[in-house]
């Protein structure tokens, strides 16, 4: 099943999104007034909320170009060392450019 | 965990106002999110009306960023409704361990604070509960704080866009990924985690490679999902 993204079908999609990030927002207080989340259930949605970034990247680095492959290594780097997002992110679009530019 | 100590359920004027001032520093990061955002957004091809709709409606950077990911002209919506709910689904958590301190406050009061549950704020929150001080006014005020920021920014962004002639010459184009990855790896890191990030990285381009296009987000999220049920955690 897919959208059209052009007009007002946009602000469809963006609804959408807004509905089901509020279902997150809400579906834990909600659910814990009739029963407690488990242990299995956490460690599930925890596991899970890490993996759709590595789900999301690892393709865009196997099919990126060098440029891209090179931000992320980056961005990896200076944030496994600096612990500073802001400063990460800036490292990988700054390698990309270079990438790019040479 | 029991509350006893009634003044940490309070939610006033003050309180709100004082978690609006204790969240407004880091706000000054969710801006440069958000220019990230309304810049790598006006790239993806989207309007901006919609870009700042989007930040407003939505309020969670992470999700915004990956949509992005699949937004061409057309948009699977299974994929992105998928994508958009794993991504948030630690607000599920989120909203599990703020449950003692809001389940007696009027439904409306409950939800409407949670609609502004977000990491730095809960996190703010949860410390001062812990500490045994009121949180409330830190999770709304807080709260508020960040929303405001985070559309003031996407609206930059999208201004500053504009004048971009070559975003991707200058590599704007990896916003996004570098985004993702970098809350990633601010996250917890142990070698279980590892494991478990592994196996949605191979699992989600295997997906990406030989099932149909689009599924390997759903296909990844959930590989790791099971991973975290089936991979003890190692008790130190």
């Amino acid at each position: 099943m897919s959208m059209e993204t052009a007009g007002l079908s946009a602000f469809g999609i963006v609804l959408i999104m807004a509905l089901v990030t509020l279902s997150t927002r809400w579906g834990g207080v909600f659910v814990m007034s009739f029963v407690p989340i488990g242990y299995r259930v956490k460690q599930f949605i925890h596991a899970m909320s890490g993996s759709v970034f590595v789900a999301l990247l690892t393709p865009m680095a196997v099919a990126g170009d060098n440029g891209a492959r090179l931000a992320l290594l980056t961005t990896a780097v200076v944030m496994l060392a600096s612990k500073k997002p802001l400063l990460a992110i800036s490292a990988g679009v700054v390698a990309a450019a270079l990438v790019r530019q040479l | 965990m029991t509350p006893e100590n009634s003044e940490q359920y309070q939610l006033n004027r003050s309180l709100v106002w004082s978690g609006f001032k204790q969240l407004a520093p880091i706000s000054m990061f969710v801006i440069a999110f958000g220019l990230a955002f309304g810049l790598a957004a006006k790239q993806a091809g989207l309007t901006d009306l919609t870009i700042v709709t989007m930040s407003a409606l939505v309020f969670t950077g992470a999700a915004q960023f990956a949509v992005l990911d699949l937004w061409g002209e057309q948009m699977p919506v299974i994929t992105m409704i998928f994508t958009v709910f794993a991504i948030n689904s630690r607000h599920l958590l989120m909203g599990a361990t703020l449950y003692p301190w809001v389940k007696n406050l009027p439904p409306a009061k409950r939800y409407g604070l949670m609609m502004l549950a977000s990491d730095a704020n809960w996190a703010m929150a949860m410390q001062a509960f812990t500490a045994g001080k009121p949180g409330l006014g830190l999770l709304f005020g807080g709260g508020l704080a960040l929303w405001s920021f985070w559309v003031i920014g996407s609206w930059l962004g999208i201004y500053i866009g504009g004048f971009l002639s070559d975003p991707k010459g200058i590599g704007l184009d990896v916003v996004m990924g570098c985004f993702l990855l970098a809350i990633l790896l601010g996250g917890e890191k142990n070698l279980r985690m590892v494991v478990i990030w592994t196996i949605a990285g191979v699992s989600s381009l295997m997906a990406y490679w030989y099932l149909p296009e689009n599924s390997h987000v759903i296909v990844g999220a959930l590989a790791g999902g099971f991973a975290g049920l089936f991979l003890k955690e190692v008790k130190s």
